[in-house]
């Protein structure tokens, strides 16, 4: 195991923590680093142009959240109610575009909304013949490249929880008379909140560190954290910056793994008092 | 979950049926694409396998294939190896700090652009000549934390009795691993690896930052982003199919070795 | 632990598997970065056979993602790169660049002599001249009428264009398109006049189908867009596909941008690099690169032994240097690329 960890830490702890390091120094006049100690790296991330594009970008993010996780649980809890020999085939399926290329799967998306794509096509076939609605670049086709690349991970996320449910529970809850809501509420919702908070906390991250969606899909009108990011690195050469930057991301990923963690305690919880009970 | 009314049943379905259009309809689109005569979306010219041949005959995505598949199997194999022994490791000490448990986590839920430019920027600084031997060290790092997490689910359900009774039986430990802990372990090893193989054969973000100049280091990916940014051209959906092909077809593979590589 | 043995000896071939790996594709070969179509396609294999020097051509998108590339290798890796002029600038303060020695690139008379005294370079020092042009609206003429005058045509265009413009997306080409519609000069560094064109920049975002610096004239045939922001010489490809598309430049007046080739200090084979810029710079291969890539090319017996055709179908290829020239050139602005880099970030940020 000792290799293992060695190669975990020449190449991940170290550069990781060269990382956290150069967001303390200051840019060079034409990029390179200058070995001064500083903060405005951190200060500038709360000006407002860069604080807003945080913001942004969360706003964007946490509606592709919102989205893959209302359009992945239902799609887990249809896998999950379907015959249990049809489960593993209906998960494969799910998962598997998944591991397919990030960049076809993003790629397919320009073919379909371009204005003179394939769903302008189908719409002329179909007798449209107005001016062709602009789907690519907006903020809805980034959020649609978003939701697209990340749900079969919900779903794999949401399935596992709901797959464990015991009938037995949701069927007592019933038998007390609760309603279907009552007991979708109150008995299946918080035992399955550890696989929907990691699956929300999975898709936040990502789409949020994205760049390839956005300069796609999105025209490069959106940034994301991650188009800044790449942004310092690859054009403005002010390394320090795209540091300090990815310092916060990774921030913002360990914060909400807490929380992930918190609701697995509290679904670990309520599946105790639900044996109890 | 049973007793459910057949109209709930009825609407399950549908929304099943809804999501995996939502899910296939972009691919099968461009698989589709990839055998128009024309090339272009706006209208079916008839079937033509010419995408293919003129795939064929370009250099910069066969020398990019080549160099992808360097850097699969070269990493795949380190991973597998590392990745193995990692999980063996963790899975024998009696107690796991949850530091360790962090550190190997970690590559799977960092994101690809902040281990990219850590990746980047601590070769840059080390004066490390970047190319194909620093794509594959970089991928090595995701690569053997999805193999030992692979291997770790299988160990868990592993009876450790049967190596203490090869032990007792008097068998050397290099002989109790080879003899009875590999057997039995070989089938997650194998589809650790074959999920390894398809995330380095897809993976964009890591190659694009540490790779080296020109095309002795240039991936498949890589060749797809630049061909993405100078537009939609017909050779990018034969390309596309292609790769969505070795995916599949090892993921298959994969979840054939190991049920519950994919799904729990 | 008998056990670690094995192991060991796996792990060892596997980092010989990955020494094998990297020791493999290293070659002599020159490794020149250029747009991609930005060359004959047969350049480098026709420079290979006339000269014996192996070579490779691969490409970058933009200017700044070559920056990224030599900036963080210290331009190891590469022997020739084709930038633009401020980029060259930028490569030359980080002393990055071998200066060009003229006794091995005789074909240095051939430039015209507004080519050999461009403020960015006189005399060829650091830099040689590859390509130039301008920039302006590239548009559809019979979709758009009235014809495009003005900068604000883009910026704030007729009612039937909005959704259908786009800009050139990276810093300094974007900021000239709202310095120009002000009347301000390309390299502006005033804070308080950048804000004034930022603000600007933000507004015609709201009438702007993308920014794009690679397929707009593919979106011009199409017809997903109608009038772009466009290099001259790209407007061109536009103009072969469909003879509708028109170039023009705005009242306001343009820049005038020159892409460079360089030589990187840290090649391997500078000879080998002085070989192919002259191989370039030789009046028939410049003359077939211009033809190719439809780019006005510095060259005066090349632009001379073109044909007249070619300026008659893309009138841009036409314009005579004096007038090029009299066009304001694109300089590094020093400290001010932070503002440059800032501003961009704010304008495409804006929602």
């Amino acid at each position: 195991m000792a290799p293992a960890l060695l190669w975990l830490t020449a190449l991940m702890v170290v550069p990781c923590g060269l990382i956290l390091a150069l967001g303390f120094f200051r840019r060079g006049l034409y990029g390179g680093i200058d070995y001064t100690f500083t903060l405005e790296n951190f200060a500038l991330i709360i000006d407002p142009l860069y604080a807003g594009i945080f913001l942004t970008s969360a706003r964007i993010a946490g509606l592709a959240t919102l989205i893959a996780v209302v359009i992945g649980y239902a799609a887990a809890y249809a896998i999950a109610a379907a015959p249990r020999h049809r489960q593993p085939l209906l998960l494969f399926l799910a998962v598997l575009p998944f591991w397919s290329n990030y960049l076809i799967r993003t790629y397919a998306w320009i073919v379909l909304l371009n204005r003179e794509g394939l769903i302008t096509q189908a719409l002329r076939m179909l007798g449209y013949e107005g001016e062709p609605p602009s789907m690519l670049y907006t903020e809805g086709a980034v959020i649609t490249g978003l939701v697209y690349n990340y749900l079969p991970f919900v779903i794999l996320a949401c399935y596992a929880p709901l797959a464990r449910l015991n009938p037995e529970l949701a069927e007592a809850s019933r038998d007390l008379g609760a309603s279907a809501f009552t007991t979708f509420r109150r008995v299946i919702l918080p035992m399955t909140l550890p696989g929907i908070a990691a699956g929300a906390v999975f898709v936040f991250v990502l789409s949020v560190g994205n760049f390839i969606t956005p300069a796609l899909l999105g025209g490069g009108r959106f940034q994301m954290m991650g188009n800044l990011i790449y942004a310092q690195f690859l054009t403005a050469n002010d390394w320090p910056f795209g540091a300090a930057i990815s310092m916060v991301l990774i921030a913002i990923m360990m914060g909400l793994l807490t929380l992930q963690a918190i609701a697995a305690e509290k679904g670990a919880g309520e599946r105790r008092e639900g044996a109890n009970g | 979950m049973a007793d459910r009314s057949p109209a709930t049943r009825r609407s399950l379905a549908a929304l099943l049926v809804a999501v995996f259009a939502f899910l296939y309809i972009p691919i099968v689109t461009l698989v589709a694409l990839s055998f128009n005569e024309g090339g272009m979306p706006t209208a079916w010219t008839g079937f033509s396998v010419k995408w293919y041949s003129a795939l064929m005959a370009n250099r910069d995505i066969l020398s990019a294939a080549i160099n992808t598949l360097i850097v699969a199997v070269i990493s795949t194999a380190i991973a597998a190896v590392l990745g193995t022994l990692l999980a063996l490791g963790i899975e024998t000490r009696r107690r796991k700090g949850r530091a360790l448990e962090a550190l190997v986590f970690a590559p799977m839920i960092i994101p690809d652009i902040v281990l990219a430019i850590a990746l980047l920027s601590f070769f840059s600084l080390l004066k490390v000549p970047m190319g194909l031997h620093t794509i594959i060290l970089s991928h090595v790092v995701f690569n053997l934390a999805f193999v030992s997490a692979v291997v770790r689910a299988r160990l868990k359900s592993f009876d450790w009795s049967v190596t203490e009774a090869s032990a007792d039986l008097g068998a050397p430990a290099f002989t109790t691993f080879r003899r009875v802990t590999l057997p039995l372990i070989l089938p997650a090893v194998i589809a650790g690896a074959l999920l390894a193989f398809t995330l380095s054969v897809d993976e964009f973000i890591i190659a694009f930052f540490t790779a080296g100049a020109g095309r002795a280091s240039t991936t498949l990916p890589m060749q797809i982003f630049a061909m993405i940014r100078f537009g939609v051209t017909p050779e990018i959906n034969a390309l596309a199919t292609l790769v969505m092909i070795v995916s599949v077809t090892a993921l298959t593979l994969s979840q054939r070795l190991n049920k519950g590589v994919l799904a729990p | 632990m008998t056990q670690q043995n094995p192991h060991f000896r796996l792990l060892l071939a596997g980092v010989a598997a990955t020494g094998l790996a990297a020791a493999g594709p290293a070659s002599a070969e020159l490794v020149i970065s250029n747009w991609d179509g930005y060359m004959a396609p047969d350049a480098v294999t026709a420079f290979t056979s006339e000269t014996g020097e192996a070579a490779e051509m691969v490409v970058h998108a933009t200017n700044e993602e070559i920056m990224g590339k030599l900036i963080a290798s210290g331009g190891a890796g590469y022997d020739v790169v084709f930038v633009s002029s401020p980029f060259a600038e930028v490569l030359h303060n980080l002393d990055l660049l071998e200066p060009i020695d003229a006794g091995k690139v005789p074909n240095l008379v051939n430039l015209f002599p507004e080519a050999a005294a461009l403020p960015h370079d006189p005399g060829n020092t650091f830099s040689v001249p590859y390509a130039w042009g301008t920039t302006g609206l590239c548009y559809r003429s019979d979709l758009v009428s009235p014809e495009p005058t003005s900068w604000n045509d883009l910026l704030h265009p007729a009612e039937a264009q909005v959704g259908k413009v786009t800009l050139l997306g990276t810093d300094r080409w974007l900021l000239a398109a709202g310095l120009l519609a002000h009347g301000l000069s390309v390299n502006e560094t005033d804070q308080a006049k950048l804000d004034e064109v930022e603000a600007d920049l933000i507004e015609a975002k709201k009438t702007m189908l993308a920014f794009d610096d690679t397929t707009f004239y593919s979106k011009l045939v199409s017809g997903e867009a109608t009038l772009v922001h466009a290099w001259d010489g790209w407007c061109n490809y536009g103009i072969a596909e469909n003879p509708a598309i028109k170039f023009m430049i705005p009242s306001e007046g343009s820049d005038l941008w020159v892409d460079t080739m360089v030589v990187m200090k840290a090649s391997g084979n500078k000879d080998g690099a002085f070989k192919f810029i002259n191989y370039i710079l030789d009046a028939k291969n410049h003359a077939w690169a211009a033809e190719n890539i439809l780019y006005k090319v510095p060259n005066k017996p090349a632009m001379e032994s073109l044909s007249p055709d070619m300026a008659a179908t893309y009138p841009n290829m036409g314009m005579a240097p004096a007038d090029l020239v009299a066009l304001e050139q694109l300089r590094d602005v020093g400290e001010a690329s932070r503002a440059y880099a800032k501003a961009v970030s704010a304008i495409k940020a804006a929602q």
